[in-house]
Order: C-alpha cells, then sequence, then structure tokens
C-alpha cells in the first residue's frame, strides 16, 4: 500500500514536470512530436531507474559510512554522466534496434535535471531501496506521462493560427500551464 | 572598457538572456520564483557559481585533454556548487531551507556548463568574469522579475511586504505551479515586445 | 585503444584524477568550516521555534530533551521540557502528520502544563502556498490555545470536532490537528498520571 501511494502520488499529484519542475528541459525542447516524445520518456524511465539504484548504492557503501557526505553532489552526477555513457555503449551492443529507438536522447540525458534530481531526493526522503526504486520509476512514468500529452497538444497546435506574439516558446508555455492545471485537479487524492 | 569587454558583459543581460531569450536553466527558473526573495537567492547562487567555474575552466584550459573535458568540467562546476551550498546551509539557512532541492541542481543548469563550453573555454579570465557577470546579471533579473510578478499577484506583497488587507484573496493561482508557466509566457512576451520596439 | 593514443589516454586519467582529489579536498575543507555554523543553525531553528511555542523558561529545552513514543510505537518523536526556577512550566512536542496535502508536515506543539495545547509552529511543510500554509498564522492558531484535546472533540467541524478548519485547506487543518493528536498520544502514553 505504501508502494502504491508512492506511485500515485508521483504519478499524477506531485507529477515531476507539473509540479516540481524537474526536467523541464527536455519537456519543452523535445516535444514537438509524440514519437520522439515517448522516446525520450522511456530513455528516462531506464537512465532513472538504474542512477537511482546506483546512486543508492554508492550513498549507502561509501558515502554514508565514511563521513562524506559533502561528496554527494559531486559523486553523483559523475556517475550519471558515467552511467549514461555505459547505457549508451551497451545498449548499442546489444540491441541495436533499442539503440536507433533511444540513442539519440541519451547524451541529452546528463543534464537532465530530473534525473540527478530524484537520486538526491531518493536520499533526502530516506527511502529504502526498493521505495527509492519503485519512487523512480514512479516518477519516470509521471514525466513520460507529461511530456506525451504535451506533445499530443502542441502537434495538434501546430496546424493552427496563433497570435504571432504568442508564437513558439509563449504557446508552449501557456499549454503547459493548462496542462498543469488539469494535474492539479489530482492533488488531495492521495489521502 | 573596450567594445569586446562591454558586448561580453551585456550580451547575457539583453541579446541573449538566458531566462527571456536562450531559454535556459528552467528548472529552477518555475521552481523557485514563488517569491521575489527566491527568485534573487536563486539568481545570486547561480551567479556565483557562474563566475567561479568560469575563472576555474579558464584558467585550466590549456592542460585538460579534450576527450575528459566534460567530465571535469562537471567535476568543477559540481564542487563550485556544493561550496555554495554548504556555505547557504550555514550561512543563509532560511533561503537555503526554501530553495531546497534546487540548489544542488544548479550542477547541471546548462547556462553554467554551457557557458563554460562556449566561453571559458576559449577565453581568457578577465573576459570570462566580464561573460560569467553579464549571464549571471541576466539570469538573477529574469528570476527575480518573474518572482516580482508571481508573488504580487499571487500573495500580495513584495520582497514580502503586504500590500493587501488580510483578508483580501490575491490570485493564489500564480505562487501555485501552473501560474509559473503563465507568468513565464506574459514575460517573454513582453520581453519580445519591448526588444523589437528597440 | 592504439599504441600512440595510450599516452593520451594516461594523461586523461591523470587529469581528471587530479581534479577530482582537488575538489575532494577543497569541499573537505569547506565542509569542516561549515559543519559547526550549520549545526547551529538547525539548533537555532528549532530552538526558536520551542521558545516561540512554550513561552518563558530559563533552562535549556534541547539539553533536556526526552524520546517518546506513541502506544502503537508508529510515532517516535521528541519531548522539550521547559524549567522556570526549575519546575517544570511547560513543554513543547517535535511532532509530524504525512496526512497534509504536500504530503509531510512537521511541526512543534507546545503545551501547558496540564497537557492543554498552548501553540504550535509550522517547521517543514509541502503544503499550497497561500493556501495551506496559512495554517501557521493566528487566525487558525489562536483556537488551539487552552485546547485540551483530552476533553473536548480534536478534529475539524467538517468531521464532528470543535476546530475551525482553514477555508479551502481542509486537509492541511486535519493534518495539523493530526500531528498534534500524535503528541498528545505520545505524552499521555510517557506520563500517563497526568492525563486529567
Amino acid at each position: 500500500m505504501a508502494y502504491f501511494m508512492i506511485f500515485i502520488t508521483a504519478v499524477f499529484v506531485n507529477n515531476i514536470v507539473l509540479s516540481q519542475f524537474l526536467g523541464i528541459c527536455p519537456f519543452l525542447g523535445v516535444s514537438k512530436k509524440i514519437s520522439t516524445a515517448a522516446g525520450m520518456g522511456f530513455a528516462v524511465m531506464f537512465v532513472m531507474t538504474i542512477a537511482t539504484i546506483a546512486t543508492f548504492l554508492i550513498y549507502y557503501t561509501f558515502l554514508q559510512p565514511y563521513n562524506l557526505t559533502f561528496m554527494t553532489t559531486v559523486t553523483f552526477i559523475l556517475v550519471i554522466a558515467a552511467l549514461v555513457q555505459m547505457v549508451e555503449i551497451i545498449v548499442k551492443k546489444v540491441s541495436p534496434p533499442l539503440y536507433q529507438a533511444l540513442g539519440i536522447f541519451l547524451p541529452l540525458i546528463t543534464t537532465n535535471c530530473a534525473v540527478l534530481g530524484i537520486a538526491i531526493l531518493t536520499i533526502q526522503k530516506n527511502y529504502t531501496l526498493t521505495a527509492g526504486i519503485c519512487y523512480a520509476l514512479a516518477n519516470a512514468m509521471g514525466f513520460t506521462l507529461a511530456i506525451v500529452i504535451f506533445a499530443g497538444i502542441r502537434e495538434r497546435l501546430a496546424d493552427t493560427e496563433v497570435p504571432s506574439a504568442l508564437k513558439g516558446t509563449p504557446l508552449a508555455l501557456i499549454t503547459a500551464g493548462l496542462l498543469s492545471m488539469a494535474f492539479m485537479g489530482f492533488a488531495g487524492i492521495s489521502q | 572598457m573596450n567594445k569586446t569587454s562591454l558586448e561580453n558583459l551585456t550580451r547575457g543581460i539583453i541579446r541573449e538572456n538566458p531566462t527571456f531569450v536562450m531559454l535556459l536553466g528552467m528548472c529552477p527558473t518555475l521552481g523557485v520564483t514563488t517569491s521575489a526573495l527566491n527568485g534573487l537567492g536563486m539568481g545570486l547562487a547561480t551567479l556565483f557559481v557562474l563566475i567561479l567555474s568560469n575563472v576555474a575552466i579558464s584558467l585550466v584550459k590549456g592542460i585538460i585533454p579534450p576527450k575528459v573535458r566534460i567530465p571535469s568540467f562537471i567535476v568543477i562546476i559540481a564542487s563550485f556548487v556544493t561550496v555554495v551550498d554548504l556555505l547557504m546551509a550555514a550561512y543563509l539557512p532560511a533561503l537555503h531551507a526554501a530553495l531546497g532541492i534546487f540548489i544542488p541542481l544548479i550542477v547541471v543548469n546548462c547556462i553554467i556548463l554551457g557557458r563554460a563550453e562556449a566561453f571559458a573555454s576559449k577565453n581568457n579570465i578577465w573576459q570570462s568574469v566580464l561573460d560569467a557577470v553579464g549571464m549571471g546579471t541576466g539570469f538573477t533579473i529574469g528570476l527575480t522579475s518573474l518572482g516580482i510578478v508571481r508573488e504580487v499577484l499571487g500573495n500580495g506583497s513584495i520582497f514580502n511586504y503586504s500590500f493587501i488587507a488580510e483578508d483580501a484573496n490575491p490570485v493564489l493561482l500564480f505562487i501555485m505551479p501552473p501560474g509559473a508557466f503563465l507568468a513565464l509566457a506574459a514575460l517573454i512576451i513582453l520581453f519580445n515586445r519591448l526588444r523589437k520596439a528597440e | 585503444m592504439s599504441k600512440n593514443s595510450s599516452n593520451t589516454f594516461w594523461s586523461m586519467v591523470t587529469v581528471l584524477t587530479a581534479i577530482a582529489v582537488l575538489s575532494a579536498f577543497i569541499l573537505a575543507f569547506v565542509e569542516q568550516l561549515t559543519r559547526e555554523p550549520i549545526q547551529k543553525a538547525k539548533d537555532q531553528r528549532e530552538l526558536e521555534a520551542i521558545a516561540e511555542v512554550v513561552g518563558e523558561f530559563d533552562n535549556d529545552p534541547f539539553a533536556e530533551q526526552m524520546n517518546i513514543v506513541t502506544p502503537d510505537k508508529k510515532y517516535k518523536l521528541k519531548l522539550y521540557p521547559a524549567r522556570k526556577n526549575g519546575s517544570i512550566s511547560g513543554f513543547a512536542v517535535k511532532t509530524y502528520s504525512n496526512a497534509g496535502y504536500g504530503g509531510r508536515i512537521e511541526l512543534i506543539a507546545g503545551f501547558y502544563i496540564d497537557g492543554s495545547v498552548k501553540t504550535f509552529k509550522i517547521t517543514k511543510h509541502n503544503e499550497t502556498p497561500g493556501l495551506g500554509s496559512k495554517a501557521d498564522e493566528p487566525r487558525f492558531k489562536k483556537q488551539f490555545d487552552g485546547f485540551n484535546p483530552n476533553k473536548h472533540k480534536f478534529k475539524v467541524r467538517q468531521d464532528g470536532g470543535e476546530i475551525d478548519g482553514i477555508t479551502a485547506a481542509t486537509i492541511t487543518s486535519r493534518a495539523v490537528i493530526d500531528a498534534i493528536q500524535h503528541a498528545v498520544d505520545a505524552y499521555n502514553n510517557f506520563n500517563p498520571g497526568k492525563q486529567p
């Protein structure tokens, strides 16, 4: 039940993009088409889960026992950067079709603050490893859900005429604002 | 000050303003600007890291092999971010608590790695400092103005000075998440209009 | 990796290691420098909150803190006794609830010597700014002064209790009451004799 609550809260109530504001760059940057948005979503899901496991283990086996918690930020970002590289190499070797689908998104993920953010939040919230994995997976799904819906709306908007002042970023931001408002409707269901 | 220096200093404030034109560092921009003070604090913290990292990277640019450039930059930036994080926790605890997770996340703020890569690794220290000050100021202006708009509309106050009656209802929406998107959209439209009019 | 690039490989490793080691040293130094001020700032905030909720005292409630626990052992809380001229004048309990709108709400509740609530101070919350955070304002708080949860129904009106919830933030109001209720339960468990 506790895991289920973590899940619902992370996907709908405190959506990582629309209410916690993590991962805004890819959310605004790669959301012009549903297919690329979904690709980005799955790549994030993959990396975020692995990164949370790796950083969790490193934190509790090295950083905390040796009082090196002040190195958390440095270590985590290095681990994530290395991990992204490794995932890229492995996926390229093992599954070329998957690489075709996700490859171009992987380098972008290193500077995706959602990955580092969730890794740090898992530690700050004192989650166990299982709860942490659940939390990471749920947030990644929340990210995918938000970016796919957003891309769907933007695909439609691309064909409509809008006032020239709104064209481009302002319209995207207003759309995101309305989407965020819609997600506010979920607030309070975690009772 | 000669022309290039002036150009490097002002580039980040108007022509390539990170918030309104380049759309960089959007996470803290939207996440912490529930009040003008938080926006200002976040802007200054980023400005500080940006100056330090630009100086350090400009200093070591000759000795880092190109292949490990990015990881080296990341470690340097992450170290300065941690320094800022610790100093803020010690001497500005209230602001540190308000900014929360967004302080360690300065590491992945694209502005900092972007300036390291595009500017500091190619220019001397003095020009890198000017570039950092310009970009950091542009970012601070962006965050503070967004913070002001959201605080005025959403809380009826400015820099914590309340100007409405105690039982009046401000437009709460603006300090809630959707308000961040809407207020930023409005400010970008305004910024573009002003630039065009120039 | 070809032979002539092994040279650059080692220079890569050396540079990266050197940067990492240098960074570790600098950070260790800064950490040592800021460790005490950070702890002090943390204690200071808590002490200020305690001072705000229990009124006057002349001891160090922080030094005399005790661990208390609710009967179901779910909530492990901290109790800070406040003394004046040696005798207990009231106490504060650091407590929390996970039932807030934005999850966890942490607060320090102050009690009179007879176990009735004096007031509380929210120390950490994730509620909607401007709405849920109204819980820390006097309008909501003042009705807690002198309220004895052991004698009256300690719930919001909607739930058949005697506390007026905050308009449009009933969940937050419930969570605050929930947190204080835990403190009361833990205190009664710790000191059953004092229960009226």
